[in-house]
Protein backbone atom coordinates (compact mmCIF):
# COMPACT_ATOMS: atom_id res chain seq x y z
CA UNK A 1 0.00 0.00 0.00
CA UNK A 2 1.20 3.49 -1.06
CA UNK A 3 1.21 6.33 1.69
CA UNK A 4 -1.14 8.56 1.26
CA UNK A 5 -0.27 12.47 -0.58
CA UNK A 6 -1.30 15.16 1.34
CA UNK A 7 -4.44 16.56 -0.02
CA UNK A 8 -5.43 13.41 -1.26
CA UNK A 9 -9.64 13.52 -1.53
CA UNK A 10 -11.30 10.66 0.49
CA UNK A 11 -13.64 8.72 -1.69
CA UNK A 12 -17.20 8.65 -0.31
CA UNK A 13 -18.34 5.61 1.95
CA UNK A 14 -15.00 5.29 3.79
CA UNK A 15 -15.76 6.00 7.00
CA UNK A 16 -13.38 8.59 7.48
CA UNK A 17 -14.62 11.96 8.97
CA UNK A 18 -12.04 13.44 6.74
CA UNK A 19 -9.56 10.92 5.61
CA UNK A 20 -6.83 13.78 6.45
CA UNK A 21 -3.16 12.47 7.52
CA UNK A 22 -3.94 13.85 10.50
CA UNK A 23 -6.56 11.86 11.34
CA UNK A 24 -5.54 8.59 10.24
CA UNK A 25 -2.29 9.07 12.43
CA UNK A 26 -4.41 9.80 15.37
CA UNK A 27 -7.03 6.65 14.75
CA UNK A 28 -3.96 3.91 14.06
CA UNK A 29 -3.14 4.99 17.46
CA UNK A 30 -0.26 6.94 17.19
CA UNK A 31 1.06 9.73 19.32
CA UNK A 32 0.45 12.79 17.05
CA UNK A 33 2.78 15.72 17.23
CA UNK A 34 1.42 18.59 15.02
CA UNK A 35 2.85 22.43 15.04
CA UNK A 36 2.65 26.00 14.33
CA UNK A 37 3.27 27.82 10.67
CA UNK A 38 2.66 31.32 11.26
CA UNK A 39 2.04 33.05 7.79
CA UNK A 40 3.96 36.03 7.47
CA UNK A 41 3.16 39.23 7.34
CA UNK A 42 4.04 40.10 3.50
CA UNK A 43 2.94 38.03 0.61
CA UNK A 44 6.27 36.37 0.00
CA UNK A 45 5.39 32.87 -0.57
CA UNK A 46 9.37 31.88 -0.07
CA UNK A 47 8.96 32.99 3.84
CA UNK A 48 6.13 30.08 4.03
CA UNK A 49 8.30 27.41 1.74
CA UNK A 50 11.15 28.18 4.72
CA UNK A 51 8.87 27.35 6.91
CA UNK A 52 7.37 24.18 5.48
CA UNK A 53 11.08 22.95 4.93
CA UNK A 54 11.67 23.43 8.72
CA UNK A 55 8.41 21.22 9.86
CA UNK A 56 8.28 18.81 6.56
CA UNK A 57 8.85 15.28 7.88
CA UNK A 58 8.60 16.26 11.81
CA UNK A 59 5.00 16.38 12.23
CA UNK A 60 2.12 15.47 11.42
CA UNK A 61 0.39 18.43 10.35
CA UNK A 62 0.92 22.18 11.16
CA UNK A 63 -1.75 24.90 12.36
CA UNK A 64 -1.73 28.02 10.03
CA UNK A 65 -2.86 30.62 12.07
CA UNK A 66 -6.05 32.76 11.29
CA UNK A 67 -4.48 36.34 11.78
CA UNK A 68 -3.27 35.35 15.48
CA UNK A 69 -2.90 38.62 17.49
CA UNK A 70 -5.28 39.87 15.28
CA UNK A 71 -2.35 40.99 13.15
CA UNK A 72 -3.04 41.24 9.37
CA UNK A 73 -0.90 38.50 7.90
CA UNK A 74 -1.37 36.28 4.69
CA UNK A 75 -4.62 34.24 5.00
CA UNK A 76 -4.95 30.74 6.62
CA UNK A 77 -6.11 29.24 3.68
CA UNK A 78 -3.87 30.42 1.33
CA UNK A 79 -1.19 30.22 3.19
CA UNK A 80 -2.51 26.45 3.60
CA UNK A 81 -2.34 25.96 -0.05
CA UNK A 82 1.30 26.71 -0.28
CA UNK A 83 2.00 23.92 1.84
CA UNK A 84 -0.50 20.95 -0.18
CA UNK A 85 2.07 20.60 -3.02
CA UNK A 86 4.75 20.46 -0.47
CA UNK A 87 3.79 17.83 1.37
CA UNK A 88 3.30 19.15 5.00
CA UNK A 89 -0.41 18.36 5.74
CA UNK A 90 -2.11 21.73 7.05
CA UNK A 91 -4.81 22.55 9.77
CA UNK A 92 -6.25 25.44 8.82
CA UNK A 93 -7.39 27.75 11.56
CA UNK A 94 -10.81 29.54 11.65
CA UNK A 95 -11.86 32.60 13.40
CA UNK A 96 -15.03 34.16 14.28
CA UNK A 97 -13.41 37.39 14.41
CA UNK A 98 -13.20 38.40 11.27
CA UNK A 99 -16.05 36.56 9.27
CA UNK A 100 -19.77 36.29 9.83
CA UNK A 101 -21.63 32.59 9.22
CA UNK A 102 -21.85 33.50 5.13
CA UNK A 103 -18.28 34.67 5.12
CA UNK A 104 -17.11 31.33 7.23
CA UNK A 105 -19.25 28.56 5.08
CA UNK A 106 -18.33 30.00 1.70
CA UNK A 107 -14.27 29.67 2.88
CA UNK A 108 -14.91 26.11 3.72
CA UNK A 109 -15.99 25.28 0.68
CA UNK A 110 -13.27 27.01 -1.24
CA UNK A 111 -10.78 24.96 1.15
CA UNK A 112 -12.43 21.89 0.73
CA UNK A 113 -12.21 22.35 -2.83
CA UNK A 114 -8.68 23.07 -2.43
CA UNK A 115 -7.87 19.47 -0.50
CA UNK A 116 -7.83 21.24 2.40
CA UNK A 117 -9.24 18.32 5.52
CA UNK A 118 -8.17 19.76 8.96
CA UNK A 119 -9.99 22.92 10.42
CA UNK A 120 -9.30 24.19 13.97
CA UNK A 121 -12.35 26.62 14.87
CA UNK A 122 -11.56 29.28 17.50
CA UNK A 123 -13.26 32.83 18.82
CA UNK A 124 -10.00 34.08 17.49
CA UNK A 125 -7.75 36.82 19.92
CA UNK A 126 -9.48 40.47 20.10
CA UNK A 127 -8.73 43.05 17.61
CA UNK A 128 -7.93 45.68 20.23
CA UNK A 129 -4.61 43.62 20.82
CA UNK A 130 -3.54 43.71 17.08
CA UNK A 131 -2.63 46.20 15.01
CA UNK A 132 -5.60 47.39 13.97
CA UNK A 133 -7.48 48.06 17.39
CA UNK A 134 -9.75 50.51 15.01
CA UNK A 135 -11.34 47.61 13.06
CA UNK A 136 -15.12 46.25 13.90
CA UNK A 137 -15.22 42.52 14.63
CA UNK A 138 -17.95 39.94 13.32
CA UNK A 139 -19.02 37.48 15.91
CA UNK A 140 -21.95 36.31 14.42
CA UNK A 141 -20.69 32.76 15.53
CA UNK A 142 -18.97 31.68 18.40
CA UNK A 143 -16.06 29.16 18.45
CA UNK A 144 -18.32 26.11 19.54
CA UNK A 145 -21.50 27.09 16.99
CA UNK A 146 -18.54 27.27 14.27
CA UNK A 147 -17.81 23.43 15.76
CA UNK A 148 -21.66 22.83 15.08
CA UNK A 149 -21.88 24.63 11.73
CA UNK A 150 -19.05 22.89 10.11
CA UNK A 151 -20.46 19.43 11.97
CA UNK A 152 -23.71 19.79 10.24
CA UNK A 153 -22.19 20.88 6.99
CA UNK A 154 -20.08 17.57 6.90
CA UNK A 155 -22.57 15.10 8.21
CA UNK A 156 -25.75 16.74 7.17
CA UNK A 157 -24.72 17.96 4.06
CA UNK A 158 -26.32 21.65 5.14
CA UNK A 159 -25.68 25.01 5.46
CA UNK A 160 -26.14 26.97 8.57
CA UNK A 161 -29.07 27.73 7.41
CA UNK A 162 -30.84 24.49 6.99
CA UNK A 163 -30.05 24.27 2.79
CA UNK A 164 -28.74 21.58 1.16
CA UNK A 165 -25.08 21.69 -0.02
CA UNK A 166 -25.05 20.13 -3.55
CA UNK A 167 -23.56 17.26 -3.98
CA UNK A 168 -22.80 17.01 0.22
CA UNK A 169 -20.63 18.43 2.85
CA UNK A 170 -17.29 18.83 3.07
CA UNK A 171 -15.25 16.37 4.63
CA UNK A 172 -13.37 18.59 7.65
CA UNK A 173 -11.42 16.77 10.59
CA UNK A 174 -12.74 19.79 13.12
CA UNK A 175 -10.95 20.75 15.79
CA UNK A 176 -10.74 22.87 19.43
CA UNK A 177 -9.40 24.56 21.08
CA UNK A 178 -9.27 24.37 25.20
CA UNK A 179 -7.45 26.76 27.97
CA UNK A 180 -6.89 24.05 30.47
CA UNK A 181 -5.42 27.04 32.66
CA UNK A 182 -8.13 29.94 31.87
CA UNK A 183 -10.33 31.08 34.97
CA UNK A 184 -13.10 30.10 35.64
CA UNK A 185 -10.79 26.97 36.48
CA UNK A 186 -14.05 24.64 37.40
CA UNK A 187 -14.99 25.73 33.85
CA UNK A 188 -12.81 24.46 31.71
CA UNK A 189 -13.41 20.64 31.23
CA UNK A 190 -17.00 21.48 30.80
CA UNK A 191 -16.18 24.20 28.29
CA UNK A 192 -13.86 21.16 26.63
CA UNK A 193 -16.87 19.23 26.58
CA UNK A 194 -19.16 21.40 25.09
CA UNK A 195 -17.12 21.48 21.78
CA UNK A 196 -16.86 18.03 22.18
CA UNK A 197 -20.53 17.79 22.30
CA UNK A 198 -20.62 20.42 19.18
CA UNK A 199 -18.92 17.97 17.08
CA UNK A 200 -14.61 18.23 18.05
CA UNK A 201 -12.94 15.45 16.28
CA UNK A 202 -9.94 17.09 18.27
CA UNK A 203 -8.87 19.31 20.70
CA UNK A 204 -5.44 21.60 20.99
CA UNK A 205 -4.90 23.37 23.91
CA UNK A 206 -3.23 26.13 25.41
CA UNK A 207 0.33 25.89 27.06
CA UNK A 208 1.05 23.59 29.08
CA UNK A 209 3.62 24.20 31.51
CA UNK A 210 2.45 22.78 34.70
CA UNK A 211 1.50 19.57 33.67
CA UNK A 212 -0.02 18.52 37.45
CA UNK A 213 -2.16 21.18 36.82
CA UNK A 214 -2.91 19.70 33.26
CA UNK A 215 -3.21 16.60 34.38
CA UNK A 216 -5.83 17.30 37.60
CA UNK A 217 -7.72 19.28 34.22
CA UNK A 218 -7.34 15.93 31.91
CA UNK A 219 -8.18 13.83 35.04
CA UNK A 220 -12.01 15.64 35.10
CA UNK A 221 -12.20 15.63 31.36
CA UNK A 222 -11.52 12.06 31.27
CA UNK A 223 -14.18 11.25 34.53
CA UNK A 224 -16.75 13.32 32.43
CA UNK A 225 -16.45 11.12 29.14
CA UNK A 226 -15.19 13.63 26.81
CA UNK A 227 -11.82 12.26 26.61
CA UNK A 228 -12.65 9.29 24.93
CA UNK A 229 -15.00 11.17 22.32
CA UNK A 230 -12.15 13.11 21.09
CA UNK A 231 -8.56 13.46 20.65
CA UNK A 232 -7.02 15.55 22.82
CA UNK A 233 -3.71 17.33 21.91
CA UNK A 234 -1.41 18.70 24.84
CA UNK A 235 0.27 22.08 23.88
CA UNK A 236 3.44 22.43 24.35
CA UNK A 237 6.37 25.44 23.26
CA UNK A 238 9.82 26.19 24.13
CA UNK A 239 11.06 28.94 26.27
CA UNK A 240 13.51 31.13 24.80
CA UNK A 241 14.77 33.53 27.21
CA UNK A 242 14.04 34.42 30.59
CA UNK A 243 12.27 37.35 29.75
CA UNK A 244 9.54 35.38 27.44
CA UNK A 245 9.21 32.88 30.50
CA UNK A 246 8.44 35.66 32.62
CA UNK A 247 6.33 36.58 30.42
CA UNK A 248 4.30 34.14 29.58
CA UNK A 249 3.95 33.58 33.46
CA UNK A 250 3.05 37.18 34.24
CA UNK A 251 1.03 38.54 31.24
CA UNK A 252 -0.51 35.72 29.53
CA UNK A 253 -3.99 35.22 30.53
CA UNK A 254 -4.40 30.74 30.50
CA UNK A 255 -0.96 30.74 30.94
CA UNK A 256 0.60 29.29 34.11
CA UNK A 257 4.41 28.77 34.11
CA UNK A 258 5.93 27.51 37.43
CA UNK A 259 8.90 29.52 39.04
CA UNK A 260 10.87 26.27 38.57
CA UNK A 261 10.65 26.30 35.16
CA UNK A 262 11.57 30.27 35.22
CA UNK A 263 14.78 29.75 37.01
CA UNK A 264 16.17 26.65 35.14
CA UNK A 265 15.68 29.20 32.37
CA UNK A 266 17.45 32.34 34.30
CA UNK A 267 20.21 29.89 35.49
CA UNK A 268 21.02 27.84 32.03
CA UNK A 269 23.04 31.41 31.60
CA UNK A 270 24.62 31.29 35.01
CA UNK A 271 28.69 32.05 34.31
CA UNK A 272 28.81 32.82 31.04
CA UNK A 273 30.13 36.47 30.27
CA UNK A 274 27.40 38.99 30.55
CA UNK A 275 28.59 40.61 27.06
CA UNK A 276 28.23 37.21 25.37
CA UNK A 277 25.02 37.62 23.95
CA UNK A 278 24.83 34.56 21.76
CA UNK A 279 25.99 32.19 24.05
CA UNK A 280 23.57 33.37 26.99
CA UNK A 281 20.80 33.07 24.26
CA UNK A 282 21.85 29.75 22.60
CA UNK A 283 22.34 28.55 26.44
CA UNK A 284 18.54 29.74 27.10
CA UNK A 285 17.06 28.10 23.98
CA UNK A 286 18.90 24.66 24.93
CA UNK A 287 17.29 24.47 28.13
CA UNK A 288 14.15 25.87 26.45
CA UNK A 289 14.24 22.95 24.28
CA UNK A 290 15.39 20.22 27.32
CA UNK A 291 12.30 21.99 29.27
CA UNK A 292 10.11 21.73 25.98
CA UNK A 293 11.38 17.33 25.62
CA UNK A 294 10.75 16.82 29.23
CA UNK A 295 6.80 18.41 29.20
CA UNK A 296 6.45 15.75 26.10
CA UNK A 297 7.40 13.10 27.79
CA UNK A 298 5.74 13.73 31.11
CA UNK A 299 2.37 14.65 28.89
CA UNK A 300 2.44 11.35 27.18
CA UNK A 301 1.89 9.62 30.38
CA UNK A 302 -1.14 11.71 31.00
CA UNK A 303 -4.07 10.01 30.48
CA UNK A 304 -6.25 10.88 27.73
CA UNK A 305 -3.75 12.62 25.96
CA UNK A 306 -3.19 11.43 22.10
CA UNK A 307 -0.55 14.15 21.41
CA UNK A 308 1.15 17.25 21.64
CA UNK A 309 1.00 20.75 19.56
CA UNK A 310 4.00 22.56 19.55
CA UNK A 311 4.12 26.25 19.57
CA UNK A 312 7.70 27.70 18.58
CA UNK A 313 6.23 30.82 17.46
CA UNK A 314 9.00 32.03 15.08
CA UNK A 315 11.62 29.54 16.08
CA UNK A 316 10.18 27.12 14.12
CA UNK A 317 13.86 25.78 13.70
CA UNK A 318 13.56 24.18 17.43
CA UNK A 319 10.54 21.82 16.52
CA UNK A 320 12.42 18.91 14.74
CA UNK A 321 14.90 18.43 17.98
CA UNK A 322 12.48 18.62 20.08
CA UNK A 323 10.43 16.02 18.06
CA UNK A 324 13.51 13.90 18.16
CA UNK A 325 15.17 14.38 21.81
CA UNK A 326 11.07 13.57 22.38
CA UNK A 327 11.77 10.15 20.56
CA UNK A 328 9.00 10.97 18.11
CA UNK A 329 10.79 10.39 14.92
CA UNK A 330 10.11 9.38 12.31
CA UNK A 331 6.87 10.56 12.36
CA UNK A 332 4.34 7.53 10.49
CA UNK A 333 3.12 7.12 7.36
CA UNK A 334 -0.56 6.10 6.70
CA UNK A 335 -2.27 4.32 4.14
CA UNK A 336 -3.88 6.11 1.57
CA UNK A 337 -7.95 6.25 2.50
CA UNK A 338 -9.03 3.94 -0.02
CA UNK B 1 -30.87 54.12 31.17
CA UNK B 2 -29.03 56.06 28.08
CA UNK B 3 -25.37 56.71 29.39
CA UNK B 4 -23.39 59.59 27.54
CA UNK B 5 -20.33 61.54 27.85
CA UNK B 6 -19.92 65.14 27.02
CA UNK B 7 -17.70 65.78 24.08
CA UNK B 8 -14.30 67.80 24.18
CA UNK B 9 -15.02 71.71 25.00
CA UNK B 10 -12.34 71.77 21.68
CA UNK B 11 -14.53 69.38 19.65
CA UNK B 12 -17.78 71.44 20.43
CA UNK B 13 -15.68 75.02 19.64
CA UNK B 14 -14.57 72.98 16.49
CA UNK B 15 -18.03 72.15 15.51
CA UNK B 16 -19.88 75.97 16.02
CA UNK B 17 -17.17 77.56 14.19
CA UNK B 18 -18.86 80.35 12.34
CA UNK B 19 -21.86 80.60 14.51
CA UNK B 20 -22.77 83.73 16.77
CA UNK B 21 -25.96 82.53 18.27
CA UNK B 22 -26.59 79.09 20.00
CA UNK B 23 -28.89 77.52 21.82
CA UNK B 24 -28.00 74.58 24.00
CA UNK B 25 -30.69 72.54 24.60
CA UNK B 26 -30.27 69.90 28.31
CA UNK B 27 -32.77 66.78 28.21
CA UNK B 28 -34.13 65.94 32.00
CA UNK B 29 -34.14 62.39 31.74
CA UNK B 30 -31.24 59.70 31.18
CA UNK B 31 -28.30 62.38 30.55
CA UNK B 32 -29.56 64.30 33.62
CA UNK B 33 -29.04 61.22 35.46
CA UNK B 34 -25.68 59.93 34.19
CA UNK B 35 -24.77 64.13 34.64
CA UNK B 36 -23.52 64.34 31.38
CA UNK B 37 -26.67 66.63 29.84
CA UNK B 38 -28.74 68.29 32.30
CA UNK B 39 -29.90 71.62 33.26
CA UNK B 40 -26.09 71.75 35.48
CA UNK B 41 -24.10 70.34 32.38
CA UNK B 42 -25.99 72.55 30.19
CA UNK B 43 -25.31 76.04 32.47
CA UNK B 44 -21.71 75.07 32.74
CA UNK B 45 -20.88 74.32 28.75
CA UNK B 46 -22.90 77.23 27.86
CA UNK B 47 -20.80 79.07 30.66
CA UNK B 48 -17.91 77.88 29.52
CA UNK B 49 -18.36 77.65 25.48
CA UNK B 50 -18.98 81.79 26.22
CA UNK B 51 -15.80 82.43 27.80
CA UNK B 52 -13.80 80.71 25.72
CA UNK B 53 -15.13 82.25 22.81
CA UNK B 54 -15.05 86.41 24.40
CA UNK B 55 -11.53 85.08 24.88
CA UNK B 56 -11.20 84.82 21.65
CA UNK B 57 -12.09 87.74 20.48
CA UNK B 58 -15.03 85.81 18.34
CA UNK B 59 -18.05 85.13 21.10
CA UNK B 60 -20.33 83.24 20.68
CA UNK B 61 -23.74 83.95 22.04
CA UNK B 62 -24.80 80.96 24.01
CA UNK B 63 -28.22 80.51 25.45
CA UNK B 64 -29.60 77.56 27.60
CA UNK B 65 -33.27 75.94 27.66
CA UNK B 66 -34.07 72.33 29.32
CA UNK B 67 -36.39 70.19 28.14
CA UNK B 68 -37.37 67.07 30.43
CA UNK B 69 -37.17 64.37 27.24
CA UNK B 70 -35.54 65.68 24.19
CA UNK B 71 -36.78 62.32 22.23
CA UNK B 72 -39.93 63.03 22.05
CA UNK B 73 -42.09 65.67 19.81
CA UNK B 74 -44.28 66.98 23.00
CA UNK B 75 -41.35 67.93 25.01
CA UNK B 76 -39.34 69.94 22.26
CA UNK B 77 -42.25 71.47 20.61
CA UNK B 78 -41.75 74.59 23.93
CA UNK B 79 -38.60 75.13 22.09
CA UNK B 80 -40.69 76.22 18.48
CA UNK B 81 -41.06 79.95 19.58
CA UNK B 82 -38.03 80.54 20.56
CA UNK B 83 -35.58 78.84 17.99
CA UNK B 84 -35.67 80.97 15.53
CA UNK B 85 -33.55 83.55 17.31
CA UNK B 86 -30.67 81.23 17.11
CA UNK B 87 -28.95 79.97 13.86
CA UNK B 88 -27.92 76.72 15.41
CA UNK B 89 -28.76 74.43 18.22
CA UNK B 90 -26.56 72.14 20.05
CA UNK B 91 -28.13 69.21 21.77
CA UNK B 92 -27.05 67.83 25.09
CA UNK B 93 -29.39 65.04 24.62
CA UNK B 94 -28.40 61.65 23.86
CA UNK B 95 -28.36 60.71 19.81
CA UNK B 96 -31.95 60.11 19.78
CA UNK B 97 -32.16 63.78 21.12
CA UNK B 98 -30.08 65.28 18.85
CA UNK B 99 -32.22 63.52 15.98
CA UNK B 100 -35.26 64.30 17.58
CA UNK B 101 -34.21 68.07 17.24
CA UNK B 102 -33.00 67.70 13.70
CA UNK B 103 -35.95 66.40 12.37
CA UNK B 104 -38.47 68.90 14.76
CA UNK B 105 -36.63 71.87 13.37
CA UNK B 106 -35.75 71.20 9.79
CA UNK B 107 -34.52 74.61 8.81
CA UNK B 108 -32.07 74.27 11.92
CA UNK B 109 -28.35 73.08 12.36
CA UNK B 110 -28.30 70.73 15.28
CA UNK B 111 -25.24 69.98 16.78
CA UNK B 112 -24.55 67.09 19.50
CA UNK B 113 -22.65 67.89 22.71
CA UNK B 114 -22.48 64.10 23.96
CA UNK B 115 -21.26 60.58 22.32
CA UNK B 116 -23.47 58.48 23.36
CA UNK B 117 -22.24 55.61 24.97
CA UNK B 118 -24.44 52.92 25.88
CA UNK B 119 -27.41 51.40 27.77
CA UNK B 120 -26.49 50.66 31.22
CA UNK B 121 -26.46 51.12 34.44
CA UNK B 122 -24.18 53.16 37.57
CA UNK B 123 -22.54 50.14 39.34
CA UNK B 124 -21.11 52.84 42.00
CA UNK B 125 -20.92 56.56 42.39
CA UNK B 126 -19.13 57.90 38.94
CA UNK B 127 -18.85 54.53 37.50
CA UNK B 128 -21.26 53.50 34.35
CA UNK B 129 -21.22 49.95 33.32
CA UNK B 130 -22.97 48.53 29.99
CA UNK B 131 -26.17 45.90 30.28
CA UNK B 132 -27.80 46.20 27.00
CA UNK B 133 -27.27 46.70 22.89
CA UNK B 134 -30.88 46.09 22.54
CA UNK B 135 -30.26 42.81 20.05
CA UNK B 136 -33.95 42.52 20.01
CA UNK B 137 -34.25 38.83 21.30
CA UNK B 138 -33.25 38.27 25.12
CA UNK B 139 -31.74 35.42 26.10
CA UNK B 140 -31.11 36.28 29.97
CA UNK B 141 -33.51 33.76 30.71
CA UNK B 142 -30.21 31.17 29.41
CA UNK B 143 -27.37 33.24 31.24
CA UNK B 144 -28.25 33.54 34.97
CA UNK B 145 -29.44 37.16 34.25
CA UNK B 146 -26.03 38.23 32.86
CA UNK B 147 -25.97 39.34 28.86
CA UNK B 148 -22.72 38.43 26.99
CA UNK B 149 -24.03 39.76 24.26
CA UNK B 150 -23.69 43.03 26.07
CA UNK B 151 -20.93 42.17 28.26
CA UNK B 152 -18.54 39.91 26.78
CA UNK B 153 -15.86 41.68 23.97
CA UNK B 154 -16.63 38.67 21.93
CA UNK B 155 -20.24 38.61 22.61
CA UNK B 156 -19.97 34.63 23.11
CA UNK B 157 -22.38 32.64 23.64
CA UNK B 158 -21.15 29.17 25.05
CA UNK B 159 -18.75 30.07 27.56
CA UNK B 160 -15.56 32.24 28.38
CA UNK B 161 -12.85 32.27 25.67
CA UNK B 162 -9.45 31.85 27.05
CA UNK B 163 -8.61 35.32 27.99
CA UNK B 164 -10.38 35.40 31.07
CA UNK B 165 -8.31 35.82 34.43
CA UNK B 166 -9.11 36.04 37.62
CA UNK B 167 -12.91 36.98 36.48
CA UNK B 168 -11.91 39.74 34.39
CA UNK B 169 -11.90 40.48 30.45
CA UNK B 170 -8.07 40.37 29.12
CA UNK B 171 -9.49 43.53 26.94
CA UNK B 172 -9.88 45.61 29.69
CA UNK B 173 -9.01 44.18 33.25
CA UNK B 174 -11.67 47.03 34.46
CA UNK B 175 -14.40 44.77 32.91
CA UNK B 176 -15.53 41.57 34.21
CA UNK B 177 -15.61 38.66 32.32
CA UNK B 178 -19.27 38.00 32.11
CA UNK B 179 -19.09 34.02 31.51
CA UNK B 180 -17.45 34.29 34.70
CA UNK B 181 -20.17 35.77 36.54
CA UNK B 182 -22.57 33.35 34.38
CA UNK B 183 -20.81 30.29 35.48
CA UNK B 184 -20.36 31.38 39.22
CA UNK B 185 -24.13 31.77 39.16
CA UNK B 186 -25.06 28.45 37.50
CA UNK B 187 -22.78 26.68 39.75
CA UNK B 188 -24.43 28.41 42.85
CA UNK B 189 -28.18 27.79 41.22
CA UNK B 190 -27.09 24.19 40.11
CA UNK B 191 -27.56 24.99 36.78
CA UNK B 192 -24.39 23.49 35.20
CA UNK B 193 -25.77 20.92 33.14
CA UNK B 194 -28.38 23.61 31.65
CA UNK B 195 -25.04 25.86 30.57
CA UNK B 196 -23.99 22.92 29.21
CA UNK B 197 -26.61 22.57 26.25
CA UNK B 198 -25.10 24.34 23.35
CA UNK B 199 -26.95 27.66 22.51
CA UNK B 200 -27.06 27.62 18.36
CA UNK B 201 -26.40 30.66 16.25
CA UNK B 202 -27.95 34.08 16.95
CA UNK B 203 -30.56 34.91 14.63
CA UNK B 204 -28.90 38.85 14.15
CA UNK B 205 -32.52 39.90 12.40
CA UNK B 206 -33.65 41.32 15.58
CA UNK B 207 -31.09 43.32 16.07
CA UNK B 208 -29.56 46.39 14.21
CA UNK B 209 -28.33 43.96 11.74
CA UNK B 210 -31.74 43.22 10.53
CA UNK B 211 -31.83 47.21 9.80
CA UNK B 212 -33.25 50.29 11.65
CA UNK B 213 -35.92 48.84 13.86
CA UNK B 214 -39.45 49.65 14.35
CA UNK B 215 -41.95 48.79 16.46
CA UNK B 216 -46.12 49.72 15.49
CA UNK B 217 -48.51 48.52 17.92
CA UNK B 218 -52.16 48.59 16.35
CA UNK B 219 -54.04 48.67 19.83
CA UNK B 220 -52.27 51.97 20.54
CA UNK B 221 -52.75 53.55 17.43
CA UNK B 222 -55.21 56.40 17.55
CA UNK B 223 -58.66 56.44 16.13
CA UNK B 224 -58.79 58.32 12.59
CA UNK B 225 -54.91 57.50 12.50
CA UNK B 226 -53.71 55.22 9.71
CA UNK B 227 -53.00 51.28 11.39
CA UNK B 228 -49.90 49.35 9.70
CA UNK B 229 -49.17 45.96 9.41
CA UNK B 230 -47.09 45.13 12.47
CA UNK B 231 -44.41 42.96 9.89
Amino acid sequence: MSSAAVGDVMPAGTGWKSGSHLERVLAAGHFAVTAELGPPRSWNAEAVKKKIGLLKGSVDAANVTDNQTAIVRMSSIATALLMLPEGLEPIIQMTCRDRNRIAIQSDLLGAAAHGLRNLLCLSGDHQSFGDHPAAKNVYDIDSIQLVGTVKAMRDQGKFQSGADIKGGGPPFFIGAAASPFAHPLSMRPYRLGKKVRAGADFIQTQLVYDVDGFAAFMKKVVDLGFAEQTYILAGVGPLRSPAMARHLRDNVPGVTVPDALVERIEDAAKGIDENDKEARRNAWQAEGQRICVELIERLREVPGVAGVHIMAIEWEQAVRPIVEAAGLLPRPLTDAPT
Amino acid sequence: MIVAEQKSLQEIRKMLEGRSRVLAVGCGTCVTVCHAGGQRETAALASSLRMATRIDARPIEVDEAIVQRQCEWEYVDVLAARIEDYDAVLSLGCGVGVQTLAERFPRKRVYPALNTKFMGMPTSQGIWEERCIGCGNCILDKTGGICPVSRCAKQLFNGPCGGSENGRCEVAKSTPCAWHRIWERAEALGLVEELMQITPPKDWSSSRDGGPRRIVRDDLRLPGEETEAAS
